[in-house]
């Protein structure tokens, strides 16, 4: 299938700032990809040169096999954006903002009040359709401003720090909105955000960013596997025994080591297809196995090893 | 080019300036002033002064029409003092005055266009939108031109009427408005409407704030201060053929600054300086 995004070592400066230092990457239909990095990573930036806003100062950047910097237009009506502000007019009720921006996005007069409508039931905003947006909470502008970049349908989401600034239980709503959107019906999704909890929860892929360049690129378990080969898993037996039984398993083809005190054991192998074998030879020698527990790294680990490995 | 897009851009500016009412406070304030304080003050005025109090207070006003065009002159000829004076007033002084409302307006909404949308951060989420550079300009401009022009008229119409009401009891007919004002109405009052909205969305587009945009465009007030002080010191006087020149030169500054302003006009400037 043909790829929604595809950049090939795109550049983007500002007199001598290198926002944007060769980054390759593409995006799938259908995925939701995450552009990961701390402010001034280049993030926005990016979304900006996607959707023809800014032009490149080098290299390729294609969306929908069109060329945003010559065909903005095009591009931008099979684009939705959610930008780091709300931006919406405030003096003007939540169906007055949709009426504007439905109408520059070509739905007709005659679609128009309907696609209002359904669009403010769904982000459970047909209450205070009516109402200006200045009297909103942060949650329902944040909810507006999603209806807003979705009111065309568009097959490509862009949504730039989308749970910035919002308390923890309007962040929720706003993720699980999100992660709807894409599973049920299969919009493609770029997201641009720091937040690590909500890039690991809504992303299919992720491109760690720093200072304009794309330090990994990947799904959480290729991105993982590629910083660390080896993994470990943790043993918990019935009773200290856990000594004894390293002392066992270490001798096992593909373990790397083992360490064990009182009811803990903890194994480095070097597959995630040892550890079966290691629990069958644990369980022949009768140690009492209560659980068993392959570390996974989060996100968060990832971000952090690679930022530090960068600085 | 898509007018629906433009027009959408021009209704939604209109409902925000609706809504702004440091916006609106001079748009209903100046045109009372103008169009009916004044107009009762030096049209009723000298229906209720003696004529001798009129003529001590202006000086000889036979040697002020002296200094009148021959053609504009004829108009006065076998006319009462005191139809003189409103005449002179109503129909020649206070003309370039009319003047300052479309620059006015159309810099207020102007100024709210672009450096407002700035400031209130919703320039970004426009610039998303799938419109041409092209498409939010004429938007923007549009939105400013419809009130400022519509406002002159309203004003103008109003004036008309007060000046012939308030008149009636001296001339026994309606005789306002002189040939100049239809051209000054017609041709020189959208003219002047186009340039304050062309020069402040460039400025605008240019300046963080709204009232950074709106003093810079203020500026240009001072061309009709210009026509006010030729007027009254008789150097430059606002006849029909005068009033037509000095429409067709702003029309050609307008052709040249929307040509500069459209060229440059540009979504990467704007979101540059955001």
């Amino acid at each position: 299938m043909n790829k929604i995004i595809e950049v090939k070592n795109l550049e983007r400066t500002f007199g001598e700032n290198r926002a944007i230092d060769g980054m390759t990457f593409s995006v799938e239909p259908g995925e939701v990809f995450g552009l990961l990095g701390p402010n001034g990573a280049g993030k926005t930036t990016s979304v900006r040169v996607l959707n023809g806003i800014l032009p490149p100062s080098k290299g390729e950047v294609k969306v929908f096999g069109l060329n945003p910097a010559t065909d903005g237009e095009k591009v931008r009506q099979q684009t939705g954006v959610l930008t780091e502000t709300p931006a919406l007019y405030e003096r003007l009720s939540a169906r007055d903002n949709l009426i504007f921006f439905g109408t520059l996005a070509g739905i007709t007069d005659a679609e128009l009040p309907k696609r209002v409508d359904e669009i403010l039931a769904f982000f459970e905003l047909s209450q205070r359709g009516n109402d200006k947006v200045e009297a909103f909470s942060k949650g329902m502008k944040q909810r507006l401003a999603l209806a807003r970049a979705l009111i065309h349908k568009p097959p490509l989401l862009f949504l730039d720090e989308p749970t910035s600034g919002l308390d923890p239980e309007a962040a929720q709503q706003v993720n699980d909105l999100i992660a709807g959107l894409s599973r049920s019906n299969g919009q493609t999704v770029v997201l641009a955000t720091h937040n690590l909890l909500d890039a690991q929860r809504l992303c299919d892929r992720v491109a760690i960013l720093n200072r304009g360049r794309i330090l990994a690129l990947g799904s959480l378990t290729e991105l993982s596997r590629k910083l660390w080969p080896v993994m470990w898993v943790d043993v918990t037996l019935m009773g200290d025994l856990a000594e004894q039984a390293a002392s066992k398993v270490k001798a096992l083809r593909g373990v790397i080591q083992a360490q064990g005190e009182k009811k803990s054991l903890a194994i480095q192998v070097e597959a995630e297809a040892v550890i079966p074998q290691v629990v069958s030879a644990l369980a022949d020698e009768k140690f009492p196995i209560l659980k068993v527990n392959p570390r996974d790294y989060t996100l968060e680990d990832i971000y952090f090893a690679l930022q530090a490995g960068e600085a | 080019m898509n007018w629906r897009s433009i027009w959408a851009i021009a209704r939604k500016d209109l409902m925000e300036v609706r809504q702004n009412k440091a916006a609106w406070g001079p748009a209903i304030i100046v045109p009372l002033i103008f169009a009916v304080i004044m107009p009762i003050f030096f049209v009723v005025l000298p229906q209720v002064i003696p004529v001798t109090d009129v003529e001590r207070e202006l000086g000889d006003i036979q040697t002020l029409m002296n200094s009148l065009p021959p053609n504009v002159k004829l108009i006065f000829d076998g006319l009462k003092l005191e139809q003189m004076f409103v005449i002179y007033m109503a129909a020649f002084m206070f003309a370039p005055m009319f003047l300052i409302m479309p620059l006015m307006f159309s810099s207020v909404v102007g100024a709210d266009s672009f450096a407002g949308e700035r400031e209130r951060k919703t320039m970004e989420a426009l610039l998303y939108a799938p419109t041409s550079d092209l498409e939010l300009f004429l938007g923007k401009v549009l939105a400013a031109v419809i009130p400022a022009v519509g406002i002159s008229w309203i004003t103008d119409v109003v004036y008309i009427i007060v000046v012939n009401t308030t008149s009636f009891p001296l001339f026994g007919k309606i005789w306002f408005p002189l040939a100049p004002w239809w051209p000054m109405m017609f041709w020189l009052t959208p003219a002047l409407a186009v340039l304050g909205i062309s020069a402040t969305v460039l400025i605008s587009s240019r300046v963080k704030t709204f009232m950074e945009a709106y003093q810079m465009s203020a500026s240009l007030v001072v061309l009709v201060l210009a026509l006010i002080i030729g007027q009254v010191s008789g150097v430059l006087f606002l006849g029909v053929e005068m009033v037509l020149v000095i429409g067709t030169a702003i029309w050609l500054v307008n052709a040249a600054l929307i040509y500069v302003a459209v060229s440059q006009f540009k979504r990467s400037a704007l979101i540059a300086n955001l």
